[in-house]
């Protein structure tokens, strides 16, 4: 048994180490080692193509982040407090925005922004002339994409943190004339803290690795992924390595920082209840 | 609570879940009818939509039939290698794992599923292409040996990827399982094949067929796995979606394609509830 997990646990982080090695590799054939080297962290920071994109990814990735949070923590306090019919169909969508697979969206939402420029850039070019502002796909398109389906995780992590909150310490605060406003920022957003900003970080890194949506709906952007996809495609050289490797210690920092935040919170939530 | 305060209450709670219900609306159920009514569209004279009502791109499914039938084949081949895969690991971290490991070695588990796919399955193309395993075959004295651009590739890449997915729901079946009744198969004189073939497994199953659910409906919208480890020769219907939509610009045909996908899953995804999940539910309470 203990064998067996152990190939399993190299297997699984094999294909990692691969990654790593080979972006200190001097040659410039991936899998061809000929000795250690940074050469390539150096290239890489200094390739304007891959500088652009990464821009964009963080630009998209914060925005997304920010917004599915904001938006996403607002709803899962509203859905807590609704019933019925209403309820259920929220629910649906929640779930349709996370199985649906990531082709699919990236189609649907491309079709439905290509039917909205075609449909206003004719309008606007009427009303403003020779130099009408023109839509088109880019950063924002991106954007609304990514907010769509990490919106649906950022209700659920909300929602369950909610799910799992004291609702005497509100009543107590209600008691003590806190106004509902008043209740909200001094008893309920504290105690959703660790979720809302586990959820921060998920949407982040999320957009941050997305591929797929956004090769639908980039229009002439490169997000970091479609990068390392078309480069990839080209042909591999361990800049691509290189890239990989910052990637991975940037999410693998915040995926574990957003766990480690989502298990003191059950584990205090834990201990509220062994308590109680 | 008086009329006022009741209705002030509503506003509130429309205030807040209206910006949400407003993203849903306008890019996941418009964009979505959008898809549906483009499905009965004609492809434009220079690529995209032109309007129309027609069958044909229904009717014209089969033209990509090689990619529905990779994916019918494929991901439930690969969801399958990972049941059979996953069970062994899932088993062994819930049953015979000591406290203080257990937490490390099950985010060990994860972690790997968290970091970009797209660089893990870049790293696969790494192993199988002919600097990795088969320059090492060659080395034993196997001659030319093709990896990459077949479907044990892209196998290889489906398991790879899903298997954490695959680890938990096991893990957390098994490791709620009631130990006693083990001990009990034990004392009764079954030998430990038999405990796990009768007790153990069935018990676990709601777990094994969360699972495989998950990791069927992930590997049948896969697009990375098959484009890098499939080259142009193993593809699935993602791929043959990316080519309508970007390269060959078919877009109504896509679109039902597209469809034809969501309604593979949304079947796929009532089958399970109804027989699988749903029976081993039933099996659970019979034993209790």
């Amino acid at each position: 048994m203990r064998w067996y997990a152990s190939v399993i646990y190299f297997v699984l982080y094999l294909p990692i180490a691969i990654i790593v090695i080979y972006s200190f590799n001097s040659g410039r054939y991936a899998m061809d080692w000929q000795g250690f080297s940074f050469q390539w962290y150096f290239k890489a920071f200094a390739d304007p193509f891959a500088m652009q994109s990464l821009r964009t990814s963080l630009t998209v990735g914060l925005w997304t982040a920010f917004l599915a949070t904001i938006i996403g923590t607002l709803a899962a306090i509203g859905l807590e407090r609704m019933r019925g019919w209403l309820r259920q169909v929220f629910d649906g969508l929640i779930y349709i925005a996370i199985m649906v697979p990531g082709v699919v969206i990236g189609i649907a939402t491309l079709i439905a922004f290509v039917t909205v420029f075609n449909a206003v850039n004719p309008a606007l070019a009427h009303m403003f002339g020779d130099h009408a502002p023109k839509l088109h796909m880019g950063i924002p398109t991106i954007i609304g994409a990514h907010v769509l389906f990490n919106l649906a995780v950022v209700i659920l992590i909300v929602r369950s943190r909610l799910a799992g909150m004291d609702k005497s310490l509100i009543e107590a605060s209600e008691d003590l004339y806190a106004t509902p406003f008043g209740t909200f920022r001094q008893v309920v957003l504290p105690l959703l803290a660790p979720a809302v900003i586990a959820g921060f970080l998920l949407s982040f890194t999320f957009s941050f690795e997305d591929f797929i949506i956004a090769f639908f709906v980039a229009g002439p952007n490169n997000t970091l992924p479609i990068y390392i996809f078309s480069s990839i495609r080209r042909g591999i050289t361990p800049e691509i390595n290189a890239i990989g490797t910052v990637v991975l210690v940037v999410s693998l920092t915040l995926l574990i920082t957003a766990q480690f935040l989502l298990r003191g919170d059950t584990r205090r939530t834990a201990g509220g209840k062994a308590a109680a | 609570m008086t009329i006022a305060a009741a209705s002030s209450r509503r506003t509130t709670t429309a205030l807040l879940v209206g910006p949400a219900a407003l993203f849903f609306l306008l890019l996941l159920i418009l964009p979505l009818i959008v898809v549906v009514i483009y499905s009965f569209g004609e492809r434009g004279p220079a690529g995209g939509y032109a309007p129309a009502f027609t069958f044909a791109n229904y009717a014209d499914l089969p033209s990509r039939g090689k990619a529905f039938l990779n994916t019918l084949t494929l991901a439930p081949l690969g969801t399958l290698l990972c049941v059979v895969i996953a069970y062994p690991l899932a088993y062994f971290l819930a049953l015979k794992v000591s406290d203080r490991w257990r937490t490390l070695l099950l985010v060990l588990v994860i972690v790997p599923f968290w970091t970009s796919q797209l660089l893990r399955i870049y790293a696969w193309l790494l192993i199988l292409g002919h600097k990795g395993i088969p320059s090492l075959l060659a080395l034993i004295g196997f001659g030319e040996v093709r990896l990459v651009n077949t479907p044990f590739a892209v196998l290889v890449g489906m398991v790879y990827g899903y298997l954490p997915l695959m680890v938990f729901p096991i893990y957390v079946s098994l490791e709620k399982l009631d130990r006693r009744l083990i001990e009990a198969s034990a004392d009764l004189g079954a030998n430990p094949w038999r405990t796990l073939w009768q007790v153990t497994l069935p018990l676990s199953l709601p777990g094994v067929a969360t699972g495989s659910l998950l990791v069927l409906i992930l590997l049948m919208g896969e697009f990375i796995i098959p484009a890098f480890l499939g080259g142009g020769k193993v593809f699935f219907i993602g791929n043959a979606l990316v080519d309508l939509f970007l390269q060959s610009r078919n877009w109504p045909l896509g679109a039902a394609v597209s469809l034809g996908l969501v309604g593979i899953m949304l079947v796929t995804i009532v089958i399970y509830m109804r027989f699988v999940i749903g029976r081993g539910s039933e099996r659970r309470m019979a034993l209790m």
